[in-house]
């Protein structure tokens, strides 16, 4: 490792790894940071070394991702596994810990590829062990080959069904799938379904993983409208309401999941702008053409700037390489325009299907902000639904003030588990629009740091 | 529970939870080898004392701290294992300094 690059990289995602590739083309001094043990991102996670799972259960999908893993190896860059950034600042002094050793170090050019969380699903006993997220369930599987026999999944997107779709493949039964899909997302999508149909890939993969679902048995529950967890230690039962009954699952293991949001973190720590995307219902970065953000020499590319895909990502993190090559000077404008045409055009392709999916798995309002005084929002800090409306009833304006008031959002992670909740709460509850109520104020170190680690803080070259 | 789908894996290391002894497949995160063993909850809340596990697997949630080898707030699911390694519950607030580590370390 150099104290200084053109061109550092955070997050070997596939946008991270696109953006590496097409700099090292150029042989320009580049460093990928990434805090996984290998490269992949979560949605090629152990894409190199997969757990002794019959590759079947993932799909073509997900091995194209080794293509991506093997160009990075073979790129030149230099890649750094087991890395937390923990900050980048505006004039690009990035700051990292690898192997419990933090350094500071500087580079031209930075792009933030940290791609994508699940987002929030605040219901009651959601803090319950065994309850986890649908990606979780995706993780285990690949990177541990352990799945959960008899769980029920619980919430609506493509991410849900393809998991269990996957579990169905390994041979694991699932207890059920309760799906939050509102009825009306069908008719509101179905506008949108032309656009759909230039994408058919897509369309058809949904159809297969639904159908497959339907042919293994397992019981899909539609038009689910409330749910919660029950349990003492852990979860043992869900409750959900369909059609105003209520129905009791008894369960040891619940996966939750409805959809994925940008992870925003770092951005919103560089101080970059950000801007609430209403169709994803979500903060997104503010980039233009080339994913620069609204601070210069810094890029977001892939789901961090909108959710877009894994395919789409690429594109972005080849497009934001070239605009960060052409920022150092490495290539003139003609050499990046043109080397960027192929991917401008595969990424408007990505991105037909999106107006469709965005309608039709658009999460119903209150699994969003929550209706139960009783459900935990922060669940660093244990603060309920309760606790923040007496906050605002008591004149909190906003995301940053409900911190003073309760805590709200202050533990270490940093708001990534309650922040949207948070936005969207404080919005629902003053009747403004989320835009006016904004987010909180991030700020370095974005992953907890010892005092002892910033002591010895050190510069890499000496450590060579 | 979770169970194992694939083959069996060769070559495992000993770490230790709490007093338990865990054969663990190497390059695996704790948080995998524990739910392995269908330990579920891996700490109790500095608030409330409620247990928590682990929750994401992507190293964004913070749910799945445990102190390992002494020090504590550490990501089960970020963190892999390593032959011999004590891997501890974190009991509400972690405990810092060189009395919570000598504690915590049957070593020393």
């Amino acid at each position: 490792m150099k104290s200084h690059y053109q061109l550092a990289i955070i997050g070997a995602g596939p946008a991270g790894m696109a953006a590496a590739a097409e700099a090292a083309a150029f042989g320009a001094a580049s460093v990928v940071f990434d805090e996984q043990p290998a490269p992949g991102g979560q949605i090629y996670r152990a894409v190199e070394t997969p757990a002794a799972v019959d590759r079947a259960v993932f799909g073509p999908d997900y091995w194209h991702g080794s293509k991506l893993t093997k160009t990075l190896r073979d790129s030149g860059a230099d890649y750094v596994p087991g890395a937390t950034v923990w900050q980048v600042s505006p004039t690009r002094e990035i700051g990292v810990t690898v192997d419990g050793s933090a350094m500071l170090l500087t580079a031209d050019q930075v792009i933030v590829a940290t791609g994508a969380l699940e987002r929030p699903f605040p219901v009651p006993g959601w803090t319950l062990p065994s309850v986890m997220t649908a990606g979780s369930a995706q993780v285990l599987l690949k990177s541990a080959a352990l799945a959960a026999d008899g769980a029920v999944f619980a919430g609506t997107g493509p991410l849900l069904y393809l998991v269990v779709w996957q579990y169905l493949q390994a041979g694991v039964a699932v207890k059920a799938v309760l799906d939050t899909t509102p009825r009306s997302n069908y008719f509101r999508a179905a506008r949108h379904l032309a656009g759909a149909l230039r994408a058919p890939q897509y369309l058809i993969k949904g159809i297969q993983l639904l159908r497959g679902i339907n042919k293994a048995g397992v019981p899909l529950i539609r038009g689910v409208t409330d749910l919660r967890m029950l349990g003492e230690d852990a979860v043992s039962a869900v409750e959900y309401q369909r059609g105003g009954d209520w129905q009791r699952i008894e369960a040891d293991q619940v996966f939750l999941h409805q959809g994925v949001v940008p992870n925003v973190n770092l951005s919103y720590s560089i101080g970059c702008g950000h801007t609430w995307n209403e169709a994803q219902l979500c903060w997104q970065a503010i980039t233009d053409l080339w994913g620069e953000s609204t601070v210069e020499g810094i890029a977001i590319a892939g789901d961090g700037a909108g959710i877009n895909g894994a395919l789409a990502a690429e594109h972005q993190g080849r497009i934001a390489g070239l605009g960060a090559l052409y920022r150092i000077g490495t290539i003139g404008a003609h050499e990046r325009d043109r080397r960027a045409a192929p991917a401008r055009a595969g990424l408007t392709a990505e991105r037909r299907i999106r107006p469709f999916l965005e309608t039709l798995y658009r999460p119903v309002k209150c699994f969003r902000v929550p209706p139960h005084d009783e459900t935990v929002v922060c669940r660093c800090e244990e603060v309920n639904v309760t606790a923040i409306r007496k906050a605002v009833a008591v004149g909190c304006v906003g995301p940053n003030q409900l911190k003073s008031f309760s805590r709200c959002g202050m533990g270490p992670c940093q708001g990534r588990l309650c922040g949207l909740t948070v936005s969207e709460l404080i919005a629902d509850l003053t009747d403004l629009p989320v835009s006016e109520i904004g987010y909180y104020r991030l700020r370095p170190p974005i992953k907890p740091l010892l005092l002892e680690e910033l002591a010895e803080l050190q510069a890499p070259a000496a450590m060579e | 529970m979770f169970t194992k789908v694939g083959d069996g894996d060769r070559d495992l290391v000993k770490v230790i939870f709490e007093d338990k002894e865990i054969m663990a497949p190497p390059g695996q995160s704790v948080a995998a080898v524990l739910l392995a063993e269908g330990i579920r909850s891996c700490r109790e809340t500095p608030v409330s004392g409620e247990p928590r596990g682990p929750y994401c697997m992507m190293g964004i949630c913070f749910e799945c701290l445990v102190v390992i080898d002494g020090e504590p707030n550490q990501q089960a699911c970020m963190r892999t294992v390593r032959e011999g390694m004590l891997i501890k519950r974190q009991h509400g607030v972690a405990q810092i300094g060189p009395d919570a580590k000598a504690e915590s370390d049957p070593a020393e």
